[in-house]
């Protein structure tokens, strides 16, 4: 980012201001991200797949209803229980919140635009995106509400079986790669090829694509959307953990959860497929092109992700740690296995 | 569609798909109006010169919501030199919406054809006390009574 903003303004900017930028800049793509997903697929996709219209009245086609509805939850009470734990029922969303909103750093949405393009981008994402559990299991306990441990314990169980096949997919990735930096991972996919044909690089998907596969139901896991939603089965557990939230503590826990989806669609994107680069466009036009087709790429990605969960029924508790632990993990056992094959042969 | 595991997922995801990209079959209701079936049960309709104030709705009604008041008065002689007739004369009947439950048993249990189910359904009202509804308003609800169905062939007329 420095090597962006320091030509622009004509004058190098020291750490500190460096640092405060690019806080401001993920601090406005949280919730930017958050509400574009909340009313692109929450609010108007989910209503014309049940054949009906959604929002409509609050602007154009109703797109100042996320706005709207944030607006809504800042103005409720900030209720606590009376017999809450409340230090720590008042902390848990914002380590929820800060686990999202760490994940954001290390994305990179162009060839310079990233905050900070660490070495170890990928070991750093699945790291800091496990963080949430600690703030779901707080939020389960301080509560002092039955449905509210339960739904933070199965989030717990649910985090830690789904972490494993996550982190085994994405090494596939990083052996294939031979790097563990996300804007490693572009460039390897933008300098590789296929079969010699190097027109559009080489993203994973088509290498990877058990991988891929395991990675998109992992995540789905890790975000607890439906299918795996069984934290927060609201016809067992009133709303799991966020039974006892509301006002801006709820919101923060809603902004974390589209946020949070928000940035593994990204991460899938520049994992599996090519991230920013656009073939044949470098310099200038890659740095105004990459974050276009990244947005294009992590809102195709958060179709899928919503699409998956507007459908399909839930997992029983059982069934959804088997699948995890019987069939993902092995799963992506072979398919590291796979990878470091022809990583050897070819 | 061919049956491997998870081919019921891929169907279920191609419904959805199918439904996002049909129109939705929703309408904006205050902006745009659907007209209701003819014979829609919107709101029942008082026809007064009918009622006789046999009170029979005000019976049968499980919600209780229909109050009706009346009088004895004398009519003319049928006859030239008879004794005056007595009849019942309406001077309250109020159904009150609020309660109402559209149950239309008393429009079916009206032995003289007094009331009617209309279709219009607007007439929400912001003070719960202006949903009950006198005589007048329930008046004013015959317009958009429909005319009955025809009898069928061969059925004999009423006397009236």
């Amino acid at each position: 980012m420095s090597s962006v903003l320091n030509p622009l303004l004509g004058v190098d900017l020291g750490f500190g201001w460096l640092a405060a930028i690019k806080i401001l800049a993920v601090y406005a793509v949280v919730p930017v991200g958050a509400l574009l997903y909340v009313y692109v697929f929450l609010f108007k996709m989910v209503s014309h797949m049940q054949s009906r219209l959604g929002p409509m009245e609050a602007g154009p086609h109703g797109v100042l209803q996320a706005p709207v509805e944030l607006l809504k939850f800042l103005q409720k009470e900030d209720i606590f229980p009376a017999r809450a734990d409340r230090r720590v029922f008042a902390l848990a969303p914002f380590v929820v919140f800060m686990s999202t909103f760490l994940l954001f750093v290390i994305i990179p949405a162009g060839p310079r635009l990233v905050a900070e393009d660490l070495d170890t981008g990928v070991f750093f994402a699945l790291a800091v995106s496990s963080l949430s559990v600690i703030g779901i299991l707080m939020a389960g306990w301080a509560s002092a509400n039955k449905y509210s441990v339960t739904g933070g314990l199965r989030a717990a169980g649910q985090l830690i079986a789904y972490e494993l096949p996550m982190v085994l997919a994405v090494v596939g990735v990083v052996m294939q790669a031979g790097t563990m930096s996300l804007q490693g991972i572009v460039h390897a996919q933008a300098d590789g090829a296929i079969f010699g044909v190097d027109v559009i690089g080489n993203p994973y998907i088509l290498t990877q694509f058990l991988g891929f596969l395991i990675f998109a139901i992992a995540a789905q896991a890790e975000l607890t959307q439906t299918p795996f939603d069984m934290p927060v089965a609201e016809s067992e557990l009133v709303a799991g953990y966020l039974t006892e939230y509301s006002g801006v503590r709820f919101l923060l826990f809603f902004m974390a959860e589209f946020a949070s989806a928000f940035a593994f669609a990204a991460i899938g994107a520049v994992l599996y497929f090519g991230g920013w680069y656009v073939p044949g466009v470098e310099g200038l036009a890659a740095d105004i092109l990459g974050p276009v087709v990244m947005l294009t790429k992590v809102m195709i990605l958060g179709f899928i992700i919503f699409w998956v969960r507007f459908t399909l029924p839930r997992f029983r508790e059982d069934q959804l740690q088997m699948f995890a632990w019987k069939y993902l993990i092995p799963l992506s056992l072979v398919n590291i296995l796979a990878t470091g094959i022809f990583k050897v042969a070819f | 569609m061919a049956k491997f595991p998870g081919s019921g997922l891929l169907k279920g995801l191609g419904v959805t798909f199918k439904e996002l990209v049909t129109p939705a079959v929703t309408v904006q209701y205050p902006h745009v109006k659907e007209a209701p079936p003819t014979r829609a049960r919107g709101v029942i309709a008082l026809k007064e010169e009918n009622c006789t104030v046999c009170m029979l709705c005000a019976r049968e009604c499980p919600d209780w919501c229909i109050y009706i008041e009346g009088h004895n008065d004398k009519a003319p002689p049928r006859r030239e030199g008879g004794k005056p007739r007595t009849v019942n004369k309406l001077d309250r009947f109020d159904i009150d919406y609020a309660l109402c439950m559209y149950c239309g048993i008393c429009v079916e249990v009206c032995p003289f054809d007094a009331l009617f189910w209309s279709p219009e359904f607007e007439y929400s009202e912001v003070r719960i006390a202006d949903l009950l509804h006198d005589k007048d308003k329930l008046g004013e609800w015959m317009e958009g009574v429909p005319e009955p169905p025809p009898l069928e062939v061969g059925a004999q007329k009423g006397k009236k």
